[in-house]
């Protein structure tokens, strides 16, 4: 959280011009729609008789109601502590979102029935893809950081040559051309260590930058003391750089994850079988696009909010070191 | 002195650039001697005791410090400043480890000494710097002054031949610098051999040896403190002194 000030801050949803102008917006906003056709509209039945008849009226009694009930859910979540608060708040997003995914009418047993091969082969190739290309990413990371801060000409070349190079192709590219472009030079590759390979030189090149800045970040006075301890340079890295430079590393690292997690799934284009493979083909026969696409789509997020999760847990970890 | 010279400059230069900050400067270092540098800000006083654990690179002259000649060659840079300690003037302690761990890391890491020997030797000098208390704190839990005598003991626990102090207590509060003065006091007169960056005159008088002034990057004036105090030669040092000794 932000430094928070002492002085008792005024709820901003309990002011009247603020709760009177909620009110206004969200009644314009839902008389501009027609909702005559929802379900909504159906629940309104006895106050507006036949919805899509009711004209005018019909419109904006139904406008009227969800203002109301907005305003008042707003009102009313203000009231709450603190934790309370984001938790409703992200329950009735939930739900909405739920509600939105209702409308396409997706065939639950179909999902019941392709969701364990999605799982069982789809996920565990995304993990162990993605967490075998974090690994590798995050050796080269270190490795690119410290031949980038180096004084050696070749190193410092050769590093930042590569973290150009691999920042500015589109990841997609290079999948395809270490895929086909490697065999060209008669090195023959399996499409997943291809993709791994792919995954891992991108992301390298990303972490490298984030592990420069970090290890930049540690006062020099660090490295002096270490020095004048007859510390060489890999113990001071090892021991005394990297571990301080972890906390500054790892918020823009679990960014990387994620974003990794979800970046796995280009490499279904050289016919890797993970998640967002399977989800393409698995509906293709029945037409049934929409379901796996969800169905993956949902498990990508909580895939997602585990390493939020687990990103969370170890910044907490570090923070204790910094309390008085 | 007859004793054996711990630290030898001979006709030292070192240059930022074009910018010329050292130069020409001889000193010797005896065994069991104190030694207080003094001088205006930015004269060279940090950049000549960084010389002598070649924190800083001299480009012409020699430094001999125990014996080995100090040039970019590692393994004699890192066998010397394994046995010379140095205090910063911001402590520069280890944050993410335990004062214990500040005091264990250096014998345990460059010296392959076993965990139990650097524990006991850490207890004994933080002991010895009136903390063992704290030994479990990190050091940011620790007040200025208690930090600066970790760092004092973390550097007693290399064992070294000569310590080097920069400042050690420019950037304490004033109550703080006296405790960390008395360590220093303590550590001169069980022998140790110091070269002391400092402008606490009251403890160049009681400790020092020697006082050296610098300015501009050479030394300009140096002797015993009784002489350097009451009998200062040359202008620049009398200003300097009648700058410090005003208040
Ligand atoms: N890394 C550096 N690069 C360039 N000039 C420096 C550097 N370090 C110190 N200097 C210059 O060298 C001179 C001596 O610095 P220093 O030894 O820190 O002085 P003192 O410790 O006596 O205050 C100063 O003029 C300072 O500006
Ligand atoms: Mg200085």
């Amino acid at each position: 959280m932000l430094y928070p000030d002492t002085v008792e801050a005024e709820i901003l949803v309990h002011k009247p011009w603020f709760v009177a102008t909620m009110f206004g917006v969200v009644l314009l906003l839902f008389m501009a729609f027609n909702m005559s056709g929802t379900s909504f509209a159906e629940l309104m039945r006895p106050v507006i008789g036949e919805p899509s008849v009711s004209g005018f009226y019909g419109r904006f009694a139904i406008a009227f109601a969800i203002a109301v009930i907005f305003t008042l859910n707003v009102v009313l979540i203000g009231f709450a502590p603190l934790k309370f608060q984001i938790g409703i708040v992200w329950l009735e997003l939930l739900l909405l979102f739920i509600a939105f995914f209702e409308t396409f009418h997706l065939s639950l047993p179909f999902i019941r029935e392709k969701l364990p091969f999605l799982i069982s082969q789809g996920v565990v190739t995304t993990l162990y893809v993605s967490a075998i290309s974090i690994v590798i990413a995050s050796v080269i990371a270190v490795a690119g950081a410290v031949a980038k801060l180096s004084s050696n000409g070749f190193a410092y070349a050769i590093a930042s040559f590569y973290t150009s190079f691999f920042r500015g192709l589109p990841l997609l590219m290079q999948v395809y051309l270490i895929y086909l472009g490697l065999p060209q030079l008669g090195f023959v590759i399996n499409a997943v260590p291809a993709g791994i390979l792919a995954l891992s030189l991108c992301y390298g090149a990303y972490m490298t930058e984030i592990f420069r800045s970090g290890i930049q970040s540690i006062d020099r006075g660090q490295w002096e003391a270490s020095r004048s301890m007859g510390f060489g340079f890999t113990l001071t890295m090892r021991r005394i750089i990297l571990p301080q430079a972890l906390p500054v590393i790892i918020p823009p690292t679990g960014n990387q994850f994620i974003s990794m997690l979800k970046d796995s799934s280009l490499v279904s284009v050289i016919g890797v079988w993970e998640l967002m493979f399977l989800a393409r083909t698995l509906g293709q026969k029945t037409f049934q696009h929409m379901e796996m696409l969800i169905s993956a789509a949902m498990i990508y997020w909580m895939l997602s909010i585990c390493l939020e999760l687990i990103q969370a847990r170890i910044e907490r970890h570090y923070h204790r070191s910094k309390a008085r | 002195m007859s004793a054996q010279a711990i630290i030898e400059a001979k006709a030292v230069s070192k240059w930022y650039g074009q910018f010329h900050a050292l130069k020409d400067i001889n000193l010797t270092v005896h065994k069991g001697e104190r030694i207080v540098i003094c001088g205006p800000s930015g004269s060279g006083k940090s950049t000549l005791i960084r010389c002598f654990n070649r924190l800083e690179a001299h480009q012409s002259g020699d430094i001999v410090v125990n014996g080995v000649a100090l040039h970019g060659k590692m393994s004699d840079v890192a066998a010397v400043r394994s046995n010379v300690g140095m205090v910063f003037q911001h402590f520069n302690l280890f944050p993410h480890m335990t004062v214990l761990m500040n005091c264990m890391a250096g014998p345990m890491w460059v010296k392959g000494v076993t965990e139990k020997e650097a524990r006991n030797t850490a207890l004994k000098f933080l002991e010895r710097v009136r903390i063992p208390e704290q030994a479990n704190k990190f050091p940011i839990q620790l007040s200025g002054g208690q930090q600066q005598r970790v760092a004092i003991a973390r550097s007693l626990c290399m064992k070294p031949d000569v310590m080097l102090f920069d400042e050690p207590t420019s950037a304490l509060d004033p109550e703080m610098v006296s405790e960390v003065l008395e360590t220093m006091t303590g550590l001169a007169r069980d022998g140790m051999t110091m070269v002391c960056v400092t402008h606490e005159m009251g403890f160049a008088r009681a400790v020092a040896d020697r006082v050296i002034f610098m300015d501009a990057g050479q030394i300009v004036e140096e002797g015993t403190p009784d002489e350097f105090f009451s009998r200062p030669c040359h202008d620049r040092t009398k200003l300097f002194l009648s700058q410090i000794l005003k208040h």
